[in-house]
């Protein structure tokens, strides 16, 4: 199939970058976006024309590392889907295919599809841990954990930190992917001693690295490509408020 | 030279407590003075900056990604394995370190392996501190289940995402040391050069892949924890940064590269299609203990749904070779099986390149909801790449290179034969020996980091007046130079082919000659194509864009160009090493059923190769495998 592709360039930080349009020619069903667009890459640089930059590593939807809005969804249509994972067979010939990146006041883009995640880091060190040492803990049976408990945890813990939730939210809110961490750890006994800590530095590290407040849309659930659900956001919510009160934390 | 792995001696069962009394210690208040650089964040790198961090160490991590939470470490899917035994079905310590050695092929270091299955269990009680959801019975205990190479259930797992959750673990361990103020995280370099001053590593020479710029720092004691090198293939099951690049730079400055030719060909994934593809997807091996591998006994069946192939028209060729470990038999052996039916001509799928993976069995025993609960993320991701449903159809699966077991050699407290050098994880080559069993590789990484480095490092540093050498000294300078030069090298030849063009040519040559099954003239073959391939690349690379830019073009130009020149050491290990074991098969050293034949009598050590120079052939130093508990013998699956 053939495809025109509108693509955002721009060459750093401080260039205002603006879409160009490319051709994307005899792209098989087969392929994965972004082998299409390797194949645009090494067309472009046979031309003499600057490649493409965007973020890929793993290619099989676990590292978080790919970042693009394409027809103004992040990592696309396709439900529960990263970039990487996404086929050409979700596309049909002569179709126009829109590519951006992620856009959030807390993520400058670097170059082209390529932007800073570095203030997702910065909340995950504000509390995103049990402050164990290594060493020196008890047998992992020691602690009973319900099905149900680590089931919840896993469906929490299942984040990849890509920041779709954030690219996705109209207030750029990274509330999603703090939720997630802050609810994992909150059902879990090993992470109830810093509940109260957690969920407050979590919130404040949200807020003051530039991510806007959650007011409810939904949309990060729905461009997650991991299915986390907005309920741990009111998991988040509930240990927020109980954190006012020091002894319902117990 | 015949190499000291310098492995405690005495009774096996002691050696690694006796060792770690034996060890010199750092006083506390003298660790701040030391720095320490670590040089990958996976789950070996990110364990050991996380815990040297909280000993009290200055710590510097760096990785090539945005975040040290997306290593490569993320993918392993099955599970990590540990002697604890919870299903009370005969498994130890001993059992782990006997089944490890056996997996190997009699080709790692015993003491090592101890050591491995002995803190194995520690680590699945650290984790479980840290948090991770680890499965859990509906008593609340945590679930086992089985993996390959092994006739006990030992294996923990967190659904099918198990290095992610252990690599978020050690990320979260990591991130807490980073807010503490002990680590320094510096994301997005590369590093290009090993500094090294009298003979002792002494700092890393980075690229920032942001701005471009070339960036020293000094260390009393450099890390490297940089994964493994299979992507020399081009088609692989590794990430597309993964590169042989920070371990070949230090063997370029004189550390030794061990048994380069063990690299695992895994069984269990998605077959290639078509010549397009940038990667190969694996499937947990613990498929394998719900789904039955079977291939069309005739080959007109090979075309036909299989749904239509009647059950005595199917041959399950593990099961029939293999009867006591059936689906589970080692990778290599199952690799190996799995191809020999598509030489045969009963391969499946468009290619004729892949072999049935079927649930029906376990569905029909168990229910869709069962394996939808162990499985589904696998089966929507075999669906999301091939459309294919696999609750309906069986899956195809093909092998693919997927991790190395050799590396860059170490003593038995990893530090590699230049003093100040350590390597961890997938980037040495202690313990998997020639072939890697399934669920291991977590096993090794969070070992190594966790609790071995934290205390073998020490008897080094405390030998060492802290900060000596600093960025200021002309071997830093030196470095620094000969990276821009070579950078600017890269960027002026200007031909005609592309970096993935030429990264696909070598890739070709390696997997059809030094592959799954390797011959003396392929071998040979191989290593007259990749000196051309090299001269092609310096002579004919065209590599876009600028030095002081964001410049993903000449990243890659860069560890290709390594790959290249490593490729031929690789070759030149497969060639020397006349037997077959483990990953390593060679075709003229097989018995008459085709099974791998070893050579104890020649062959029974570590080949560890010195870098001569690109375009001489590199120098052999033997360390000789002593065998003392583990009796060596036939190596049998049957």
């Amino acid at each position: 199939m053939d495809l025109t592709l509108h693509v955002w360039r721009q060459k750093g930080p401080e260039d205002t970058g603006k879409l160009e349009t490319y051709k994307a020619k005899n792209v098989s069903p087969d392929q994965s976006f972004l082998e299409m667009l390797d194949e645009l890459n090494d067309d472009l640089i046979k031309t003499g024309q600057d490649p493409i930059a965007f973020d890929h590593d793993c290619r099989e939807g676990i590292c978080g590392m790919c970042s693009q809005v394409i027809n103004g969804r992040p990592h696309g249509q396709q439900e529960l889907t990263t970039v990487c994972q996404l086929h050409m067979r979700e596309f049909a010939d002569g179709d126009e295919i829109f590519i951006e990146p992620w856009r959030a006041r807390a993520f400058p883009i670097l170059r082209d599809l390529i932007v800073d995640r570095t203030a997702l880091d910065v909340i995950m060190q504000a509390g995103g841990y049990t402050s164990c040492h290594t060493g020196g803990v008890a047998d992992g049976n020691t602690l009973l954990i319900s099905k149900p408990v680590a089931d919840y945890a896993m469906d929490a813990a299942a984040c990849i930190g890509c920041g779709a939730c954030v690219a996705a939210c109209p207030n750029s809110s990274a509330m999603l992917f703090a939720s997630a961490k802050v609810a994992q750890l909150a059902v879990l006994p090993q992470g109830k001693p810093e509940a109260r800590r957690r969920v407050l530095a979590m919130t404040e590290a949200n807020l003051s690295e530039g991510f806007g407040n959650c007011t409810n849309h939904y949309e990060c659930e729905a461009a997650c490509p991991k299915g986390i659900s907005v309920k741990f956001i009111a998991k988040l919510n509930r240990e927020y408020l109980k954190s006012m009160i020091p002894s319902a934390m117990e | 030279m015949i190499l000291d792995g310098r492995a405690p001696t005495g009774p096996i069962e002691t050696s690694w407590d006796k060792h770690r009394f034996d060890m010199k210690l750092v006083n506390p208040s003298n660790k701040r003075k030391f720095k320490i650089l670590v040089v990958g964040t996976g789950l070996a790198g990110g364990a050991a900056a996380a815990s040297l961090g909280e000993l009290g160490y200055n710590v510097e991590a760096f990785c090539y990604q945005d975040s040290a939470r997306r290593a490569h470490s993320i993918a392993a899917q099955g599970g990590i394995n540990a002697a604890k035994s919870y299903p009370n079905d005969g498994d130890s310590i001993y059992r782990l370190f006997y089944d490890t050695v056996k997996g190997g092929d009699y080709r790692a270091r015993e003491a090592d392996v101890w050591r491995l299955a002995q803190v194995s269990n520690n680590i699945i009680d650290q984790c479980v501190a840290q948090g991770v959801p680890f499965a859990r019975d509906y008593a609340g205990y945590l679930d086992n289940r089985s993996f390959g190479g092994a006739q006990v259930s030992r294996t923990f797992y967190a659904r099918g995402q198990t290095g992610q959750q252990l690599l978020l673990g050690a990320y979260s361990a990591l991130s807490r040391q980073i807010k503490n103020g002990s680590v320094k995280m510096f994301a997005r370099r590369e590093m290009l050069d090993l500094v090294v001053v009298d003979g002792v590593a002494k700092g890393i020479t980075c690229r920032n892949l942001i701005t471009g710029e070339i960036e020293s720092y000094w260390g009393d004691a450099v890390i490297l924890a940089t994964g493994g090198f299979v992507n020399v293939f081009y088609l692989s099951t590794n990430a597309m940064g993964c590169s042989v690049t920070a371990k070949w730079r230090a063997t370029k400055k004189g550390a030794l590269m061990a048994n380069p030719c063990y690299t695992q060909i895994h069984p269990t994934c998605i077959p290639q299609h078509g010549d397009k593809q940038s990667k190969l997807t694996l499937m947990s091996e613990s498929l394998r203990n719900d789904g039955r591998v079977w291939v069309p006994k005739k080959a007109e069946d090979c075309a036909r749904h299989p749904g239509e192939i009647a059950e005595d028209d199917r041959d399950y060729f593990l099961e029939r070779k293999y009867p006591s470990y059936g689906n589970l038999a080692p990778r290599d052996i199952a690799s190996r099986a799995a191809k020999e039916q598509c030489d045969d001509g009963r391969g499946v799928g468009e290619s004729k390149r892949g072999v049935f993976l079927d649930f029906q069995a376990s569905i029909d025993r168990l229910g869709q909801s069962t394996i939808e609960e162990r499985y589904g993320n696998l089966f929507d991701m075999y669906y999301k790449i091939t459309a294919e449903n696999g609750y309906e159809r069986p899956m195809r699966i093909y092998p693919a290179p997927h991790y190395s077991m050799g590396g860059l050699w170490v003593d038995y407290e990893c530090m590699s034969n230049i003093p100040g050098l350590f390597v961890l994880g997938e980037a040495n080559f202690s313990v998997h020996g020639a072939n890697r069993l399934g669920a291991s590789a977590l096993m090794q990484g969070l070992a190594d980091g966790y609790f071995v480095i934290p205390y073998t490092i020490a008897p080094y540093l405390a030998s060492l007046t802290p900060g000596q050498v600093k960025t200021d000294h002309d071997a830093f300078k030196e470095s620094t130079e000969n990276i821009r030069a070579e950078m600017d090298k890269l960027l002026s030849i200007k031909g005609k082919k592309t970096v993935g063009e030429l990264h696909r040519e070598l890739g070709n040559v390696m997997w059809e000659d030094v592959g799954m099954a390797r011959s003396e003239a392929s071998l040979k073959h191989a290593l007259k194509r990749i000196p051309e391939i090299r001269d092609e690349f310096w002579n004919n690379v065209n590599v876009t864009g600028g030095a002081l830019e964001l410049n993903q073009q000449l990243e890659n130009a860069w560890r290709l160009a390594d790959f290249i020149e490593f490729a031929e050491m690789m070759a030149t290990d497969a060639l020397h090493r006349e037997e077959s074991c483990g990953g390593h098969f060679r075709v003229e050293h097989q018995t008459d059923d085709g099974e791998a034949m070893r050579n104890d009598e020649d062959f029974c050590y570590v080949a560890a190769w010195e870098f001569k120079g690109v375009d001489k052939a590199p120098e052999l130093h033997k360390e000789p495998l002593k065998f003392e508990n583990v009796k060596l013998a036939v190596r049998s699956y049957k």
